[in-house]
């Protein structure tokens, strides 16, 4: 009874976190087709940012209240400065091109980000663990948990719930999902696409900074976080049906929770359950779990 | 023998008398990029077909802990033998994995075949028994029963790795001009219509997968070799990475276009590496990025555009 | 387009063939040239460089500048290498081994050194072992932990001027039970990968050997750089071992200390981190007291005091504006040693050949950076040092990290003994360690 409530504290947290450092991803692909690889460089730049920005405000004696918003600010600036950047300087010119180039342009973006956050900050180990350890612990089944990290549950609630709204209950949302659905119609439809392409990627951005910063203060942040964290993103999306919100839901729930199972029950395959689930969903539902067959075109 | 296995002849000869006179670092270099290249060769054979292959290091690295493992379990020391045997188990593997795979496209192709490597990955880490990340020695090859060491044996791996090249070379270029291989732009293009000529495209796919498989596992074999050590770091993504990379470098223009890609993206590291080691990632990010925008069909369309402007 | 392939062939073998003279134009340096050319390998680049890679390299750019200048307290008080001058450069061991492998050989081959001294993962160098005998380059490992290199086959060209990986795992056991000799059980959360899985086995089998019957309550296993640790955490929690071993090291070791922390890891557990000296001077008062800590042999507070210790912390200190941890002592000494056996040879006759160098290292004893480095195993390739474990205090009143209840093992007590393999020794019960 204790290891199943323990599983189910530790896979909702670690399922909440996949979920944020995921659904830029998705987002990004759903509406852009796009697998950006830079998606790990947003994750890092954002981890930094807010690592840095932590340590400064810290260091000036300010309370710790506020640099939760300081987390998300660094999020939003990172994220957007990057987005923007990236959107209107480089990928608006490539996108007739084939996807798997598209793709392998962000792989060298991704390579120059992640020299650029050796350049800016060094080798040496970021720590910003403050707003984390402000916010105590709390008790659960006998066990302690981290308050801040059982934040993460709503907080990616939170998130799951605004993108839903925005993409059903505004007006650019619902255009988004006709594009997300139909490009060449909504296009014909009078749609700007291009400018909800630049729109789009920068919420992406964003959402990925925003990964990055959010787990700052739980980690030593190093150079090279990046490089795992795309893997574990990537599996994430194409478990949950690349472009899908809700689908992303799911997908973090079932790796979230399937590695907290491995933790406490069969430590050793801990290393590769999450290729195994990948692997046996796409087995199962080729397109993912949420996914929808393309249409083929004779 | 039409331009491309002309060249081939040239090229080849040329190497392998030339290896006699450059020092040994330059023939361990020279093996190591025609290994490689020979992997590259399989990604380009999917990527004719549409399909792009970010788990190539699964068979890389099969090739090489088949290397290792027939040393210690067998005893085989011979270096053709090895090699023989490292391309026939990924070959063998991709035979089983391909029935599954073959019917995935796009990035679902991609992923599904990254997931593979990495579970490999993953087995091979925590691998005790095949010590994980620090063993593998592998021992010095030997040829057609002569021992080895020494400067005759660089060279015999050398010479054994063109004559691999130059079966590569020389299949895969028969059959690209072959009507099965005229089949992979076709299926690029347009899938249900190569179904409608009576052509089953699965099992073309399938076909080309085990011959990118039983070729990455060859190059894998070859390195193991060269280099004399297997770590599960060949199956990590990154290698998958690297090689893809260099396959959009090369372009699919030409049976030996992935080999003058290998030459330059080795070349290209070892350069950044020993003038820039703390930016060498960005370089070679740069390097990409232009690559891809200004030279979309990759270095060998360098090569064609001036054959074009010389034929009359 | 038939022609046109075959310029191709002719220009791209031309081609290849201009690029590798050029590549080899810087010709090879003659042994016996003036100054001694050093090639010098460690992480300059990805997660490894922060904790290892740049405190090592900091350390060879001072001590090899000391060298040059004469500037080393005795005994190493004279100039350079036998009267020549150091000529250095680094290269990054970031890389596939594969990529380690070409890097050497171009070092070796290309440009023409006297020496390599580096490699801090064990993967690098079992992979170079080979390779340094092959080119019978003479080759000086600092860091690398594995016992196998000297355990699994013989060298003539290479040396370790550290210690094995395995004395960690004897000294943390044996002073845990030391100290806290009631304990009837233990836990386990190292890196998934040959470091941690080969900690954590030599631990495991020590302390069974030591005490038999022992209960391990959970080994994990996460991945390398994974990060986060809350499930391994709670299921530390929920075990309520009595020790837990962990030789986890950097970023991994400080965002484990930084979640296990508030959730009171530490207070129902003692926590054994078998290099967990290199986060000292980073956590203060984050580190919770009590957690013992090991530095991989006699370095940073484990070195004892004398005029080199001295000189090498005050100067490194000043220098980098962090104290010295422990890959800096083991590359300090690595120098030293290279440099003692330089000077022995250079005794006997002027401008010593690689050979003559050799001969003078092999069984040499010499004075290390706070300690002895005796090169005792591996037919004298391979050094043993005694190791130290403590227990943290951060001191309140003067800001500063210490250590208490610091206990000294011999070398003799965690070293197996010659041609006796590290994994079997301790099977066996450790027969013949001298631990008084």
């Amino acid at each position: 009874m204790l290891t199943a409530v323990t599983i189910l504290v530790d896979g909702l947290v670690y399922s909440s976190w996949l979920f944020i450092v995921a659904v830029g991803l998705t987002l990004i692909f759903g509406v852009m087709k796009i697998l950006n690889v830079a998606h790990g460089g947003f994750y890092s730049m954002g981890a930094y940012t807010a690592a840095w920005a932590i340590g400064l405000y810290f260091n000036a004696g300010w309370p710790p209240a506020g640099s939760y918003l300081l987390i998300a600010a660094a999020a939003g600036i990172a994220g957007t400065l990057l987005g923007l950047a990236l959107e209107r300087g480089l990928l608006r010119y490539v996108y007739h091109r084939d996807p798997i180039i598209i793709v392998l342009i962000t792989y060298a973006v991704f390579l120059i980000l992640e020299n650029l956050v050796l350049q800016i900050w060094g080798v040496d180990a970021y720590l910003a663990y403050q707003p984390d350890t402000a916010l105590g612990t709390t008790r659960i089944a006998g066990l302690r948990f981290s308050n801040y990290e059982l934040l993460l549950i709503p907080l990616a609630a939170a998130i799951g719930g605004g993108l839903w709204w925005g993409l059903n209950r505004t007006r650019t949302g619902k255009i988004l999902r006709a594009v997300i659905h139909d490009r060449e119609m909504s296009l014909a439809c009078g749609i700007d696409v291009s400018r909800l392409y630049t729109v789009t990627f920068v919420i992406g951005a964003v959402l990925g900074a925003l990964g990055g910063a959010v787990t700052a203060p739980m980690i030593s942040v190093t150079p090279g976080i990046g490089v795992e964290v795309i893997v574990i993103a990537f599996a994430v999306v194409v478990v949950s049906g690349l472009g899908s919100i809700p689908g992303t839901i799911v997908g973090a729930l079932i790796v979230g929770l399937s590695r907290a199972a491995a933790v406490h029950l069969w430590p050793e395959v801990e290393l590769f359950v999450i290729y195994a689930v990948m692997s046996a969903v796409l087995i199962v539902r080729p397109q993912g779990l949420f996914g929808r067959a393309p249409l083929r075109r004779i | 023998m039409d331009g491309t296995l002309r060249a081939l002849a040239v090229a080849v000869i040329a190497l392998a008398i030339g290896s006699l006179w450059t020092p040994d670092w330059i023939v361990f270099l020279a093996t190591i990029i025609i290994a490689k290249g020979l992997v590259v060769l399989g990604l380009m054979v999917l990527w004719r077909t549409g399909l792009v292959s970010f788990g190539q290091a699964l068979y890389y690295g099969i090739g090489a802990y088949a290397v290792g493992m027939a040393q210690l379990a067998f005893g085989l020391r011979d270096a053709f033998l090895l090699v023989a045997f490292g391309t026939v188990l990924a070959a063998a593997i991709a035979v089983l994995l391909g029935f599954l795979l073959a019917r995935y496209r796009d990035i679902f192709f991609a992923m599904l075949s990254l997931a593979f490597s990495m579970i490999l990955y993953g087995t091979l880490v925590k691998s005790a028994t095949l010590c994980s990340t620090d063993c593998f020695a592998v021992l010095p090859p030997r040829f057609a029963g002569m021992a080895a060491g020494g400067t005759l044996a660089k060279n015999g791996l050398f010479w054994l790795t063109l004559a691999a090249a130059t079966i590569a070379v020389y299949g895969v270029h028969r059959y690209l001009a072959s009507p099965l291989g005229a089949l992979t732009t076709a299926i690029r293009d347009n899938e249900i219509r190569v179904e409608y000529l009576g052509y089953s495209v699965e099992r073309a796919i399938h076909i080309k997968y085990v011959i990118a498989a039983a070729l990455a596992g060859a190059g894998g074999a070859i390195v193991a070799l060269a280099v004399g050590h297997i770590d599960p770091d060949s199956t990590y993504w990154t290698t998958s990475g690297e090689f893809v990379f260099v396959t959009i470098l090369s372009g699919a223009g030409s049976a030996l276009a992935p080999f003058v890609g290998s030459a330059i993206f080795e070349a290209l590291r070892a350069y950044a590496t020993a003038y820039a080691p703390y930016s060498w990632q960005m370089i070679l990010g740069v390097f990409l990025l232009l690559l891809i925008l200004f030279l979309p069909q990759g270095v060998w369309s360098l090569f064609q555009r001036r054959v074009r402007r010389a034929a009359p | 387009m038939q022609r046109g392939a075959e310029m191709i062939a002719w220009a791209g073998a031309g081609l290849v063939l201009a690029a590798v003279t050029t590549m080899a134009a810087a010709p090879a340096a003659a042994q016996t040239a003036s100054p001694v050319q050093i090639g010098l390998v460690t992480f300059l680049s990805g997660p490894a460089a922060g904790p290892f890679g740049v405190p090592a390299r900091n350390a060879a750019e001072l001590v090899i500048d000391a060298i040059n200048k004469g500037e080393l307290p005795a005994p190493y008080d004279n100039k350079g290498l036998a009267g020549a001058p150091i000529d250095s450069f680094f290269v990054d061991e970031a890389g596939p081994v594969t990529k380690v492998v070409q890097d050497f050989r171009d070092m070796v081959e290309r440009r023409g050194v006297a020496a390599v001294v580096g490699y801090v993962s064990s993967g690098s160098c079992l992979g170079i072992a080979p390779v340094a005998e092959e080119l019978k380059k003479l080759t000086v490992f600092f860091d690398c932990g594995t016992p196998r290199i000297f355990e699994d086959a013989s060298y003539h060209y290479v040396f370790r001027a550290s210690s094995t990986a395995t004395i960690d795992s004897i000294g943390a056991a044996r002073y845990v039970l030391k100290e806290f000799p009631g304990i009837k059980s233990y836990a386990g959360l190292n890196q998934n990968y040959a470091w941690g899985q080969d900690s954590w086995g030599d631990f495991d089998a020590t302390m069974q050997a030591l005490k038999p019957g022992l209960e391990v309550k959970t080994k994990q296993f996460p991945k390398l750089f994974a990060g986060q640790y809350s499930a391994e955490i709670s299921e530390l929690l929920a075990a309520r071992a009595d020790v837990i071993h962990s030789s986890f090291y950097d970023g991994d070791l400080e965002s484990f200390i930084l979640q296990a922390a508030p959730r009171g890891l530490m207070e129902q557990s003692k926590l054994v981190l078998t290099t967990g000296e290199t986060i000292m001077y980073r956590f203060g008062a984050k580190l919770p007291d009590g957690v013992v800590l090991g530095a991989r042999g006699p370095y940073g507070p484990f070195a004892h005091p004398g005029p080199l210790a001295d000189w090498f912390r005050k100067a490194f200190t000043d220098r980098y504006k962090t104290p010295p941890t422990y890959p800096s002592y083991q590359m300090a000494n690595a120098l030293l040693g290279l440099k003692s056996a330089y000077d022995k040879a250079g005794k006997a006759k002027p401008s010593p050949t690689q050979d003559e160098v050799i001969a003078a290292f092999e069984h040499l004893k010499f004075q290390g950076v706070g300690s002895e480095i005796n090169m005792a195993l591996g037919k004298g390739h391979q050094a043993i040092t005694e190791i130290a474990y403590g227990k943290y205090k951060f001191d309140e009143k003067t800001g500063e990290p210490t250590l208490t209840d610091i206990v000294y093992y011999p070398a003799s007590c965690v070293n197996p003994p010659e041609g006796v393999k590290s994994s079997d020794w301790i099977k066996s019960g450790m027969t013949g360690a001298k631990c008084e």
